[in-house]
């Protein structure tokens, strides 16, 4: 698993990546009550705004990783936004996009080195 | 200017809180259980809110009625009626009828005890010192201030005073806590039972402890809080009600007694009195946002999906916890504002239909 400076974690099957957020920001944003995701298909580019989460406290922002295409979006969440709280690195992924420039996934973090970025 | 710490600031660290800045003071807005979490076990138990940055004001003089009739030059509220040991809600006007500060008031004895929001705090003492000398103003700043709400509230304290059952909602009575003399008020922000509880200072912490210790009793934040008021309908004063919006059309005329409105036998005679109640174009209502997604403060009310111009905006909007879906207030033009009326929020450029909604979202809990 990469991790990003914006909280969220990539984990690469095949040539995709799938996305979430981690459990530092899951607590960070408390109780997640609304999330909006992209429509599969959808081409975006590093740092764009394409999810939006709502807590109980205020809506937040989560960009894209890297250049790509979305492949799927994970639907549970629009009916279960609290499984970002419960699960947040399992079953509350958000996208599964597709990987246009392999050189973007190098200045991730390891998880040894994210750890060490929250602590 | 740093925030100010509450006088219990220690005991929220102890107890986990996560603070926020609000109105100048670092306030509690979470703790454990979370926002969703309090405002549940509040709705369900009971919670213990430090309102303390609130302030705390009793203005005396010769007479009731020296007292009364000089504040309700303040405000459009019948206060010389209030009997002994009895709370209203009132706010400040201004020359233009907008609200300066909504604020609660109680009788005690000849005196006028007075609460009100922190943000307004030093406007309000100055106004209330314009009262001076017939009246004289004492500044209560040697008392914090503790919200005991939920339906387990009065369960909860009468475990401690047994003399605070009989109460009524809008009572404000004496109340012992080992053996700390406070006074309490029967009511709250939260649309439940409960009590606001002003204790001296110094033993402010003895009190909280012995509320804290009570099963039912867990700490509740500012997170909470919003959610609660905003299931109860009830207004955040900076947000839902300010200086330009008056009290007709913020919809709190149930607030003016007959005897302050027109034809009443004390009509006007308060700040902007000619203004204060009169017809709006625009008026404040409740809103159910129709899909999951919250609405918040600054959201644009459209009559349609197409229309190029906003007709009203949304003023405050969180998801109610208690609803199970999100709960919103805001302005809209008076023919457009009857529940069940379907209006579009323009969300991050996107119109999703809201429709205006009676309030309370949550029925109110109150011991008559």
């Amino acid at each position: 698993m990469k991790f990003t400076e914006e909280h969220e974690w990539l984990r690469v099957e095949g040539n995709e990546v799938v996305v979430g957020i981690t459990a530092h920001a899951a607590e960070q944003l408390g109780d997640v009550v609304f999330v909006e995701l992209p429509e599969p298909g959808t081409t975006v580019s590093k740092d764009e705004e394409i999810v939006v989460i709502e807590s109980v406290k205020a809506a937040s922002d989560i960009l894209a990783p890297i250049d790509g295409e979305i492949t799927a979006v994970n639907e549970m969440l629009a009916d279960e936004p609290t499984k970002v709280n419960e699960d947040p690195e399992g079953d509350a992924w958000f996208f599964r996009m597709t990987v246009a420039d392999a050189s973007q996934m190098d200045e991730f973090m390891d998880e040894a080195a994210y750890k060490a970025f929250i602590a | 200017m740093s925030a100010q710490k509450l006088p219990l600031h220690a005991l929220h660290e102890e107890l986990g809180a996560k603070f926020m800045d609000f109105a100048g003071y670092d306030m509690p807005v979470q703790y454990a259980l979370g926002v969703m979490g309090e405002h549940k076990h509040t709705r369900a138990y009971a919670g213990l809110f430090d309102v303390s940055h609130m302030g705390q004001v009793r203005l005396s003089g010769d007479s009731w009625e020296a007292v009364a009739l000089a504040f309700e030059t303040l405000v459009p509220q019948d206060v010389l009626a209030l009997k002994d040991g009895r709370q209203r809600y009132g706010f400040f006007t201004n020359a233009q009828g907008g609200i300066e500060d909504d604020l609660m008031f109680a009788r005690q004895g000849d005196d006028l005890l007075v609460v009100v929001n922190a943000a307004c705090k030093a406007a309000d003492i100055d106004r209330m010192k314009t009262l001076e000398p017939g009246v004289a103003v004492e500044v209560l700043d040697d008392r914090a201030l503790l919200a005991l709400q939920g339906p387990a509230a009065g369960a909860a304290l009468a475990a401690l005073d047994p003399t605070t059952d009989t109460s009524r909602f809008m009572d404000v009575i004496p109340v012992t806590i080992e053996g700390v003399s406070c006074w309490a008020s029967r009511s709250g922000y939260t649309g439940e039972d409960g009590f606001e509880i002003s204790i001296p200072l110094a033993q402010a912490e003895t009190v909280a402890r012995a509320l804290l210790a009570i099963d039912t009793v867990e700490p509740i934040g500012l997170g909470a809080r919003d959610s609660l008021r905003l299931e109860a309908g009830l207004c955040l004063y900076g947000s839902d009600i300010d200086a330009t919006t008056t009290p007709a059309a913020a919809n709190l005329m149930w607030a003016v007694q007959k005897a302050r409105k027109p034809g009443g036998t004390r009509a006007a005679g308060y700040p902007g009195a000619a203004l204060a109640l009169a017809g709006t174009p625009h008026k404040r209502v409740g809103l159910r946002p129709q899909g999951r997604a919250p609405m918040r403060g600054g959201v644009d009310l459209y009559l349609s999906e197409e229309a190029d111009t906003p007709i009203g905006q949304i003023t405050s909007g969180t998801f109610g916890p208690t609803v199970e879906g999100p709960v919103a207030m805001g302005y809209v033009p008076v023919v457009q504002s009857h529940p069940g009326t379907v209006l579009y929020g323009d969300v991050r450029g996107r119109r999703l239909p809201v429709a205006v909604a009676e309030t309370p979202f949550v029925p109110a809990n109150f011991k008559r």
